[in-house]
C-alpha cells in the first residue's frame, strides 16, 4: 500500500514538474511581448512612420525610409520567391514519382536547415561582390531562396490533401491537366497555399543576418532596388548595438512595428485557412 | 488555346492528320503547363549548386592558405592576415550546447505534459502559444536580451551561479553582462519551440495501444510514459534534439548581440565568446583585404557543411520513426 502511495506521489510529482516547464516556457514570451508594448509604444508617433532618420545625438525624426526599404525588399524576395516556390510544390505534388521531384524535396530540407547568415554569404559573392557595390536587390535574392522550400512544401502539402477522385472527375469531363491543376487541384487549395506563402512571408520579414551586408541600410530613402537600403530589421540592430539613448528607443519601436506587422501576416494566415476549412467540409 | 510555346517540338502527323484540333492544343497546353513546373523544381537544386560553388570559389583563397588547419588553430588576426577559426567553432558548439541543456528538459516536460496529461482544451492553445516564440524574428531576441536579459542576468542570477557553484571552473571569473551562458540562454529560448513542436508530433504518433497495455498492467501514467511511449518515440525525440541543435548552430543576430564577440576560448561561461555566425555577421561588411574575405566565407561553408549535416540526422532519425510507427500499426 505503501509502496503504491509513492509511485502515485512520483507521477504527481512530476506531473508537476511539467506544469512548471509549461510556465518556464510561456514567461519569455509573455515578457517579451510586456517589454515590446512597455518600452515600444510610447515612441511610436506620426512621426516615427514618416520622418526620416535625423542624425546621431539629436532628437526626433522617425524611419519612413526603413519601413519603404522593407517593404520593397520584403516584397521583391515574394516575387522571386513565391512563383518558384509555388510551381516547385505543384511539380512535386503533380509528378511524386520523379527523380526531379526526389532531389528537389531533398534540397529543400537541406535549404531550409541553412543558417540565413549562410545564405547572405551566398548572395554577397554572387552578386554584390560581382557588381561590387551593396544592393537591397541581392537581400531580396537571399530572402527569397529562404522562402522558396517553405512555400513549396506547404504547397505540396497541401495538394496531396486533395482527394484523387475531384482530379478524376475533372479530367473525365474532359478537362486537360493543366487546367485540372490550375483551376480544380490549386483552386481548392488556394486557401492552404495563401496561408503558408504568408507564414514564410512573415518568417523573412524578420530576417537580419542575410540583409547585413547586402542592402548593408541607408540614412536615405531609396527606392533604388539595386541600390543599399535600409530595412526594418536592420534598423532594430543598428540603433539597439548603438551607444545612444534615442536610439534604444527607436530599436523598440521599430521592434514593435517589426512585431506587430509578422503577427498581422501570422493573422492573416489563421484567416486564410479557417476559410479553406469551410471549403473543405 | 494559344498557350503552345516556341519550345514545343511539332506534333508528329504520321497517319493522324485527322487529330481534332483541341486534342492538340490539349498536348501543348500540358508540355507548357510541364515546362514551366520542371523549370520551378529544377531551379532549386540548381541554385542550392550554385551556393556551393559560390561558397566553394569564395573560400579557396583561405583553403589554399591555412588548409584544414584553419578548422584547429585559435589566432584570428586580419592585421596579419593570420585566420584560425578554432574558437568560432568551439564557440558555437558550447552556447548550442548550452541551449539544448536548458531547452530540452524543458521542451521535453511541455511536449509530454500536453499530449499524455493536459486537459484536452488547454492542450493546443498552449502549444500554439509556444509556436509564437518561433514567430519572433531573431534581432528582437537580441534587443531584449540586451536590454532586458542581461542586465537581470548579470544583477542576479551570475552572482547567484558563482556563489552556489562556483567551485566549477565554468562558473568562475569576472562577470560581464554578454558572455557565453547569456548567448546560451536566449538560444535557449528560441529553440525550445522547435523541439517542443516536432516532439509533440512524434508523441503524438504513438499509438494508443502502447499506453493502454501499460496502464493496464497497472502502472500510473507517469510510469505509462517512461516505460511505454518515450521508448516507442526515443529516436524520434533524438531527431527532435538534432533538429533544434541544428537551428542552434546558425542563429546569427541574437548571439550577436549577447555573445560578446571576443576570439577567447574561456574556460568560464560568464565570458564572452565568439561563434561562427556572429564572427560572419561583424566582420563581413567591415573586412578590408581578400583573405579576410575568404576566411570568412570559409568560415560560413564550415558551418554550412556542419548544419547540413546536422539537420540529414535528425531527418533520418525522424523519418525512421515515421517509417517504424507506420509498420507497427500495420503489425497490429
Amino acid at each position: 500500500m505503501n509502496r503504491r502511495l509513492m509511485r502515485r506521489l512520483a507521477s504527481n510529482v512530476m506531473v508537476g514538474l511539467m506544469v512548471v516547464a509549461v510556465v518556464l516556457a510561456v514567461l519569455p514570451l509573455f515578457f517579451i511581448l510586456l517589454d515590446l508594448l512597455v518600452k515600444g509604444a510610447s515612441s511610436l508617433s506620426w512621426d516615427f512612420f514618416t520622418k526620416m532618420p535625423v542624425p546621431a545625438g539629436e532628437t526626433g525624426g522617425g524611419v519612413a525610409n526603413a519601413i519603404v526599404g522593407t517593404l520593397i525588399i520584403v516584397g521583391t524576395a515574394s516575387l522571386i520567391g513565391i512563383p518558384v516556390g509555388v510551381g516547385a510544390g505543384i511539380y512535386c505534388a503533380e509528378y511524386p514519382h520523379g527523380r526531379l521531384t526526389w532531389l528537389s524535396r531533398f534540397v529543400a530540407d537541406v535549404l531550409n536547415g541553412t543558417p540565413s547568415i549562410v545564405v547572405g554569404v551566398f548572395a554577397w559573392t554572387w552578386i554584390v561582390a560581382r557588381q561590387k557595390h551593396f544592393s537591397a536587390l541581392a537581400g531580396s535574392v537571399a530572402l527569397a531562396l529562404l522562402m522558396v522550400p517553405m512555400v513549396m512544401r506547404t504547397t505540396e502539402e497541401m495538394i496531396k490533401l486533395v482527394p484523387n477522385s475531384l482530379r478524376e472527375a475533372a479530367l473525365a469531363l474532359g478537362y486537360p491537366r493543366w487546367r485540372t491543376s490550375l483551376s480544380v487541384i490549386v483552386r481548392t487549395t488556394l486557401p492552404g497555399i495563401v496561408t503558408g506563402t504568408l507564414l514564410a512571408v512573415a518568417r523573412i520579414a524578420g530576417e537580419t543576418a542575410p540583409l547585413l551586408f547586402t542592402a548593408l541600410g541607408s540614412q536615405y530613402l531609396s527606392f533604388k532596388i539595386n541600390q543599399p537600403m535600409a530595412a526594418l530589421p536592420l534598423t532594430v540592430f543598428t540603433y539597439a548595438t548603438g551607444p545612444y539613448e534615442e536610439w534604444h528607443r527607436f530599436a523598440w519601436a521599430a521592434a514593435l512595428v517589426l512585431i506587430l506587422v509578422v503577427l498581422l501576416l501570422g493573422v492573416g494566415a489563421r484567416l486564410a485557412i479557417g476559410r479553406s476549412a469551410v471549403v473543405n467540409d | 488555346m494559344t498557350t503552345a510555346p516556341p519550345a514545343a517540338p511539332p506534333q508528329p502527323a504520321i497517319g493522324r492528320a485527322r487529330i481534332p484540333l483541341s486534342l492538340q492544343s490539349r498536348a501543348y497546353g500540358d508540355r507548357a503547363f510541364k515546362l514551366v513546373l520542371t523549370c520551378a523544381a529544377a531551379l532549386i537544386p540548381i541554385l542550392l549548386g550554385f551556393l556551393v560553388y559560390e561558397l566553394w570559389t569564395g573560400s579557396r583563397l583561405a583553403m589554399t592558405k591555412f588548409g584544414l588547419g584553419f578548422v584547429t588553430t585559435s589566432v584570428w588576426d586580419p592585421v596579419a592576415e593570420q585566420f584560425g577559426a578554432f574558437p568560432l567553432i568551439f564557440g558555437t558548439l558550447l552556447s548550442s550546447l548550452i541551449a539544448l541543456a536548458i531547452a530540452v528538459p524543458l521542451s521535453l516536460g511541455v511536449a509530454i505534459y500536453l499530449t499524455e496529461f493536459a486537459p484536452r482544451v488547454l492542450r493546443q492553445p498552449v502549444a500554439s502559444v509556444i509556436g509564437l516564440l518561433a514567430a519572433i524574428p531573431s534581432v528582437v531576441y537580441g534587443l531584449w536580451g540586451i536590454f532586458v536579459l542581461v542586465p537581470v542576468l548579470r544583477k542576479t542570477a551570475f552572482p547567484f551561479l558563482r556563489d552556489t557553484l562556483g567551485f566549477l571552473p565554468l562558473f568562475q571569473g569576472p562577470i560581464y553582462g554578454p558572455s557565453m551562458l547569456a548567448a546560451g540562454i536566449i538560444l535557449a529560448i528560441m529553440v525550445m519551440p522547435y523541439v517542443m513542436s516536432v516532439s509533440r508530433e512524434v508523441l503524438l504518433a504513438v499509438p494508443n495501444s502502447q499506453r493502454e497495455a501499460a496502464l493496464a498492467l497497472g502502472a500510473t501514467r507517469w510510469e505509462a510514459v517512461v516505460t511505454a511511449v518515450l521508448p516507442y518515440a526515443r529516436s524520434g525525440i533524438v531527431g527532435a534534439v538534432i533538429l533544434g541543435l541544428g537551428r542552434a548552430l546558425g542563429e546569427t543576430m541574437a548571439v550577436t548581440m549577447l555573445i560578446g564577440n571576443r576570439h577567447e576560448i574561456a574556460a568560464s561561461l560568464f565570458a564572452p565568446g565568439y561563434t561562427m555566425a556572429a564572427a560572419i555577421a561583424n566582420e563581413f561588411s567591415e573586412a578590408a583585404t581578400d583573405l579576410h574575405f575568404s576566411a570568412l566565407t570559409y568560415v560560413a561553408f564550415v558551418l554550412f557543411v556542419v548544419t547540413v549535416v546536422v539537420n540529414a540526422g535528425a531527418r533520418l532519425l525522424i523519418w525512421r520513426v515515421a517509417r517504424g510507427s507506420s509498420a507497427g500499426s500495420k503489425a497490429l
